[in-house]
């Protein structure tokens, strides 16, 4: 029992690590982005790659799986995602369904459709007993990464200079750049450090989901729009609740109630957003 | 007997800490010409807002022909015949003229489930469109897209929504509200010749046309009603006097 | 009546009345069936993808509504006329009907949570509710067949007609049918008074209810109505290709159905049955040229259609369109 929510809370902190990016997007800068899975599927390829192709160690490709899609992320924002801010939901949604088709052909084209698999060092592989029960290596990696960046990026959006900036141009943008805040760069870089998050998450969740392949970003889309709904409007602690409810909410539904499948997820979802159409754990009066 | 058209009694609503109406009681006679003045922030919109339902009180009562509304819903109290025009216009910037009145009176005649029929294509109808189109003088532009008219003509078709629902009592929101000069005798040949048996609350800025239109006048103040009386009496009270020019003193 | 009177009268009701253009469209649509019969497979998917991209049209361009997850719908009349069909009701009308209103009873039921919130609730919401749908399907093998799906066996029509593989014109005689009659009560609705009303909240909710037009009443009617419609789509996509699977819950699904919509233009009815022929047309060309890729350029198209300014294009267009209802998304 203990392993299964051990397993839960694992998959829940990959799932955090993947989904924050879209909860600042979608939570705080209200732009729903559904090509935000396309930036993890290419951290998770550039892992992959880098260590089949060219025998760089695990580790070593992270930073790699972080800065790719971020850099890809600053140039897609200033080029193309900027011009939609102020935009309808509908023509969000339609721009970035629209990256999404392109997204998945390009990693077919290059890389075929088979799943490109991410095979871990030794030292991360195997499980260990603590007191009667099992843990894999790699669940507590996970958790320790994952716990380590939330605790970051909760830090540096309270502590920083940077993380107050944000918090104001994300109230009162006019206000903000009216004291000012440079607001372009601000989304800019803020954008960036959700795109890398998501492709770190990607190399991170490639060995748990069985590989990366070129359907991911539609694969994965809905437990990160679950993540940000029941997580809600208010930064990094609402969408780490939301993840971690979700994460064991799935590997022990699938584990006990496997007759139900996803649909308890979906349900809390949607009974999220009825409760509260802002998002279950966020403050009130938010946003 | 005669119970007034509109009536508030000790109308009063709270935003968190902030007073916007307090303790408002207003008595409307059928067939009134009454306005409503009071300086920047009085809480003159608050007071419209409660008294068409969109804004609930946090104590009081609104009665409608004698009738306790309070608790109706702001489109429940327009099918009991209370309407509104905007201080910005509220319009529907793609339709037509035409198109929207006919939806306005539609709705009146509660033909708006209805979805076997062809809209406009009942002569009743077409006839009460086109009295209201020669009323508020857009015949010319019946058929032109509404985003496209000159502000006063859209001003004017703000007012004709509102009377095309037949109210009993009508609140008018500043409706020379950035009329350019040219075009406010229209608006003001418009407000003299509604219909004599509706009541209607003006809530105004412009003294020159509170003057020239309302035979009662009552003077809101930080949310409280400071005074009511004729023309005269208000034009001559040192208190309003002292309210409008410290508020023109200070811009 | 006077005449100040017929002429606003004839103003109002302008667009009712059936355009040469449009008698000529339809009866195209019939003789492309007798002329290209080898095309007949490809033809009825267009169809039927123009009924499901109609549906959308009612919530998206008549009521303002946006849905991520209009496939529940046609999930359920998929899985309803196939389910019908394996208890015995084999008469593809029948099941048509009653899958259709399956689906619109789904719609009435759901339409109350879909209308709380903002645009990204109703985004979710929408989702959730098809992705929960397709999830039951998939668990519950017992009536819906689970990941193998469910084949129908139907009656010929009238008892005369045969469709599905043996009969593929047959079967996109009877799809267009449906799209006719389905589209001729649509465009009869629009034109109504409680079309208009629909218009007026879509333009403006606040003066919509200074008139007194409440709002949720006429929304969940429309959302309900297009849910029979999508229900339709699905019991015809079942129907004639004799197999129903998972797939109609897709994700897939309610995107494709939107980007028809949006290629065609919105809030003119033609669009979402234009979009289809395009949308489906382009991917049938580019399939057969690069059959893994095609996705890429629809994609691009998308963004490219986004980034120009979709609603100037199709007022643009509409310029062009006197008879075009007005109006576009919201």
């Amino acid at each position: 029992m203990l392993t299964i929510l051990f397993d839960g809370i694992a998959y829940g902190m990959l799932l955090f690590v993947l989904a924050c990016g879209l909860s600042v997007t979608l939570g705080l800068m209200n732009f729903v982005n559904l090509a935000h899975g396309a930036f993890a599927m290419l951290g998770g390829y550039a892992t992959a790659l880098l260590m089949n192709r060219c025998g760089v160690p695990f580790l070593a490709t992270l930073p790699i799986a972080f800065a790719a899609p971020a850099i890809l992320g600053v140039a897609l924002e200033r080029t193309l995602y900027r011009r939609l801010y102020g935009a309808s939901p509908l023509d969000q949604v339609l721009f970035t369904i629209g990256l999404v088709f392109m997204a998945m052909p390009i990693a077919n084209y290059f890389l075929g459709d088979q799943p490109q698999q991410v095979h871990l060092p030794l030292f991360l592989q195997g499980r260990v007993e603590w007191g009667g029960v099992g843990i894999g290596i790699y669940r507590l990696f996970i958790i320790l990464v994952c716990g380590a960046i939330a605790a970051a990026l909760q830090m540096f959006l309270i502590g920083t200079r940077f993380g107050a900036q944000l918090r104001a141009a994300v109230d009162d943008a006019r206000v903000a750049s009216g004291l000012g805040i440079d607001v372009d760069r601000l989304f800019t870089i803020t954008f960036a450090i959700g795109c890398g998050l998501a492709g770190l998450g990607g190399a991170l969740a490639a060995d748990v989901v069985g590989g990366i392949d070129p359907t991911f970003p539609v694969k994965f889309m809905v437990s990160f729009l679950i993540v940000v709904t029941v997580g809600g409007s208010n930064g990094v602690l609402g969408a780490l609740l939301g993840a971690l409810l979700l994460g064991v909410l799935d590997v022990a539904g699938k584990y006990y109630v496997p007759s139900i499948g996803a649909f308890i997820i979906y349900a809390v979802m949607v009974a999220a957003l009825l409760i509260r159409p802002q998002g279950l754990f966020a403050r009130s009066g938010g946003r | 007997m005669n119970a007034p058209a509109l009536e508030t009694r000790g109308l009063a609503c709270r935003f968190g800490g902030l007073i916007a109406t307090d303790n408002v009681s207003l008595n409307l006679a059928p067939g009134a010409r009454h306005a409503l003045i009071g300086p920047n922030g009085a809480g003159k919109t608050t007071l419209v807002n409660l008294l068409t339902g969109m804004v609930k009180p946090t104590s009081g009562q609104v009665l409608l022909q004698g009738e306790d509304v309070t608790a109706l819903s702001a489109h429940a109290r327009v099918r009991r015949g209370l309407s509104r025009t905007f201080q910005i216009n509220q319009l529907f910037p793609d339709m037509t003229p035409a198109e929207q009145l006919c939806l306005a009176v539609g709705e009146r005649l509660g033909e708006g489930g209805n979805w076997r029929g062809i809209a406009g294509a009942d002569r009743a109808m077409a006839s009460e469109v086109e009295d209201l189109l020669r009323r508020f003088d857009l015949m010319s532009v019946m058929d032109q897209p509404t985003r496209q008219l000159a502000y006063g003509r859209q001003r004017l078709l703000e007012i004709a929504l509102a009377l095309a629902s037949r109210p009993r009592v009508l609140l008018l929101d500043e409706p020379a509200a950035g009329v350019p000069e040219g075009e406010r005798a229209d608006i003001l040949a418009a407000l003299a010749a509604l219909p004599a048996d509706v009541t209607i609350l003006l809530i105004e800025h412009d003294m020159d046309l509170v003057f020239r239109f309302a035979q009662r006048i009552s003077v809101l103040v930080a949310g409280r009603m400071l005074m009511e009386g004729s023309p005269a009496e208000v034009a001559a009270d040192s208190r309003v006097r002292e309210v409008y020019l410290g508020a023109d003193a200070h811009g | 009546m006077s005449g100040e009177a017929a002429r606003i009268s004839a103003h109002l009701t302008r667009r009712a009345r059936w355009g040469a253009g449009e008698i000529a469209f339809w009866i195209g649509l019939v003789a492309l069936i007798f002329v290209a019969p080898s095309r007949a497979l490809l033809i009825n998917e267009i169809l039927i993808a123009g009924l499901f991209a109609l549906s959308l049209d009612l919530i998206l361009g008549y009521a303002g509504i946006i849905s991520l997850g209009h496939a529940a719908f046609f999930g359920v009349g998929a899985y309803g006329a196939a389910i019908l069909a394996s208890h015995g009701i084999n008469d593809p009308i029948v099941g048509l009907v009653i899958a259709s209103l399956i689906a619109g009873l789904v719609g009435l039921a759901s339409a109350p949570l879909v209308l709380r919130g903002s645009d990204l609730t109703r985004l979710m919401v929408t989702l959730g509710i098809c992705l929960m749908l397709g999830e039951l399907a998939n668990k519950n093998s017992w009536a819906t067949g689970g990941a193998d799906g469910l084949s129908l066996e139907l009656t010929p029509i009238f008892h005369l007609f045969p469709i599905g593989f043996t009969g593929q014109r047959n079967a996109a005689l009877y799809s267009l049918a449906v799209l006719f009659l389905l589209f001729a009560l649509a465009r009869r609705i629009v034109q109504s008074p409680f079309g208009l009303s629909l218009r007026g909240l879509r333009e403006n909710r606040l003066r919509a209810g200074a008139l007194g037009i409440s709002a949720p009443r006429r929304l969940i009617a429309i959302y309900a109505l297009a849910a029979v419609y999508a229900g339709a789509a699905g019991a015809l996509v079942a129907q004639t290709t004799q197999i129903v699977s998972l797939d109609v819950f897709d994700f897939h699904r309610s995107a494709d159905a939107l980007l028809m919509l949006i290629i065609g233009g919105t809030g003119f009815l033609y669009g979402g049955i234009i979009g289809a022929a395009l949308f489906i047309a382009i991917k049938d060309g580019l399939s057969t040229a690069t059959p893994e890729y095609w996705e890429f350029w629809i994609g691009l198209l998308l963004v490219a259609l986004v980034l120009a300014g979709r609603e100037r294009i199709g007022a643009r267009i509409a310029g062009l369109l006197p008879r075009r209802a007005r109006g576009s998304a919201a």
